[in-house]
C-alpha cells in the first residue's frame, strides 16, 4: 500500500461545479468526489463529465483524489468506472460492499479500463466502503481482496438503519463495526477510515468522536464539510513532548546504528520496533500538521 | 452524432452554466452566448463549445449558453453533456490515458 497521510478524506458532490473548482483549496488530505447519493438519478451523466473533466483539468496539488462510483451491478456504476479510470483518478471508493466478490468484481473490471487504454495494470487503487452488517462481518475477507485496496472504510448511515437503530451521540452502536473494520485493514496492511459525521454545527460532538476513532487506532475521519477539517488535524497533531520523544528515540537509533550495537536504549529503556513504529507514524503526523520541519 | 431533439445540462449557479442544445436541420453550428464575462472570455467560451461539438462530430446544432463564471472543464461537461442528452446517446466516449 502506498504510505501516506489520510486523516481527512473530503467529499465533494459531483455535479456541484463550485465545489469541485475550490476542492484543492483546503488543507485536507484526500479528496473524494461523489457520484453516489449526493447526486440525482437524473444528474448521473451530467457529474460524471464534470467530474472526468475536472479531473483532466485542474491541479489538486499532493492530495490525493478518490471518486465513488455508483454501485457496480449498475450500467451507471460500470460508466463511472470506464471514466474515472481514464481521468487517471488515484483511488475507486466502491459503495457498499458486502462480500469480497464485490472486490473481485471491481478489480477485474478496472484491470479490463487499464487494458483497454493501455495504463499500468493495478495503477489504479480502490478503497472499500461497508454500509451492512454482511459488510462489517466480510471485513477481513473484503480488506485482503485485491491488491489495489489502499483502505476501507465505515458508512455508518446505511449501517445503522441495516441494524434497525439509528446514531447517537456516543456512538455505542458502531463500536463492533469500527473494532472490525479496524482489526480487518490493519490485518491487511490497509488503512482504516471512519465514517461521516453529519451534525456540521455540532463541533464539540465532532471533537468527541474524532478522538475516539484516532484512540481505536483509525488513519483518519470522511468529512463532510470543510470546517471539520481543522479540528482532525488539531486532534491528530502530535504534542511537542511525544515529538520531542518520537526525535529522541530516532537520534538514538541512529547512534546505535552508527555504533553497530544491537541493542538501543534510551535513558534506560529498551527501544523495540513497536515503539520505533510509533515514534515514526508520530514524526508523519507532525511534519504533516507543518509543527515540525 | 445528431442532434434530435432537446437536450439540456448545468444549471444557473455560479461556476456553472447552463446549455441548451437543439436541433439546427442543415444550418451547422450556431451559438448563443449570455455571460457576465462575455466580453473579456466570450471569444473563449465560445472556442470551447465549438470544439466540444467538432469532437462528437456534430454537424447541425443550436447551442444556447447561459454562463455563470464556469471554467473550460465545466463548460466542456455540461457541453458535452446537453449533446448526448439532446442526441439520446449514452455511447460516450472518454479520451484514455
Amino acid at each position: 500500500m502506498e504510505d501516506r497521510l489520510r486523516r481527512t478524506m473530503m467529499f465533494v458532490p459531483g455535479n456541484n461545479p463550485g465545489m469541485i473548482k475550490d476542492a484543492y483549496i483546503y488543507n485536507c488530505d484526500s479528496i473524494m468526489f461523489d457520484l453516489e447519493d449526493s447526486v440525482s438519478i437524473t444528474e448521473k451523466d451530467a457529474a460524471r463529465a464534470l467530474v472526468y473533466h475536472a479531473l483532466k483539468t485542474i491541479d489538486y496539488g499532493e492530495k490525493e483524489l478518490v471518486v465513488r462510483v455508483n454501485a457496480l451491478d449498475t450500467p451507471i456504476g460500470i460508466a463511472d468506472l470506464e471514466a474515472m479510470v481514464r481521468a487517471e483518478v488515484d483511488v475507486i471508493r466502491l459503495p457498499k460492499t458486502e462480500t469480497v466478490e464485490d472486490i473481485y468484481f471491481c478489480d477485474q473490471e478496472i484491470t479490463r479500463i487499464e487494458k483497454t487504454i493501455g495504463k499500468e495494470v493495478g495503477s489504479t487503487h480502490m478503497m472499500a466502503a461497508i454500509e451492512s452488517a454482511e459488510g462489517v462481518l466480510n471485513a477481513p475477507a473484503i480488506a485482503k481482496g485485491s491488491k489495489r485496496l489502499i483502505g476501507i472504510a465505515l458508512g455508518a448511515e446505511d449501517y445503522v438503519t441495516n441494524l434497525k437503530t439509528n446514531r447517537s451521540p456516543e456512538g455505542i452502536e458502531l463500536l463492533f463495526a469500527r473494532s472490525m473494520i479496524l482489526q480487518a485493514a490493519r490485518s491487511a496492511g490497509i488503512a482504516a477510515l471512519d465514517t461521516v459525521y453529519s451534525d456540521v454545527n455540532n463541533e464539540e460532538g465532532f471533537k468527541a468522536e474524532v478522538r475516539l476513532i484516532k484512540q481505536l487506532g483509525f488513519d483518519g475521519k470522511s468529512i463532510i464539510n470543510p470546517r471539520q477539517i481543522a479540528p482532525v488535524i488539531e486532534i491528530y497533531t502530535p504534542t511537542q513532548k511525544e515529538i520531542d520523544k518520537s526525535l529522541a528515540i530516532m537520534e538514538a537509533i541512529k547512534e546505535a546504528n552508527a555504533k553497530g550495537s544491537g541493542v538501543i536504549a534510551l535513558n534506560g529503556k529498551m527501544i523495540d520496533r513497536p515503539i520505533v513504529l510509533r515514534a515514526e507514524r508520530v514524526i508523519a503526523l507532525a511534519k504533516a500538521a507543518r509543527v515540525l520541519e | 452524432m445528431q442532434v434530435i431533439k432537446t437536450g439540456i445540462a448545468g444549471t444557473m449557479e455560479s461556476s456553472d452554466i447552463l446549455i441548451t442544445v437543439n436541433p439546427n436541420k442543415d444550418d451547422g453550428i450556431k451559438i448563443e452566448l449570455t455571460s457576465s464575462v462575455s466580453k473579456q472570455f466570450g471569444k473563449q467560451i465560445v472556442k470551447v463549445i465549438t470544439e466540444c461539438a467538432q469532437k462528437l462530430e456534430v454537424k447541425d446544432a443550436h447551442i444556447i449558453a447561459l454562463d455563470k463564471g464556469a471554467l473550460d472543464c465545466v463548460i466542456k461537461a455540461r457541453v458535452e453533456t446537453a449533446l448526448y442528452r439532446a442526441a439520446n446517446s449514452t455511447e460516450y466516449v472518454w479520451e484514455g490515458k
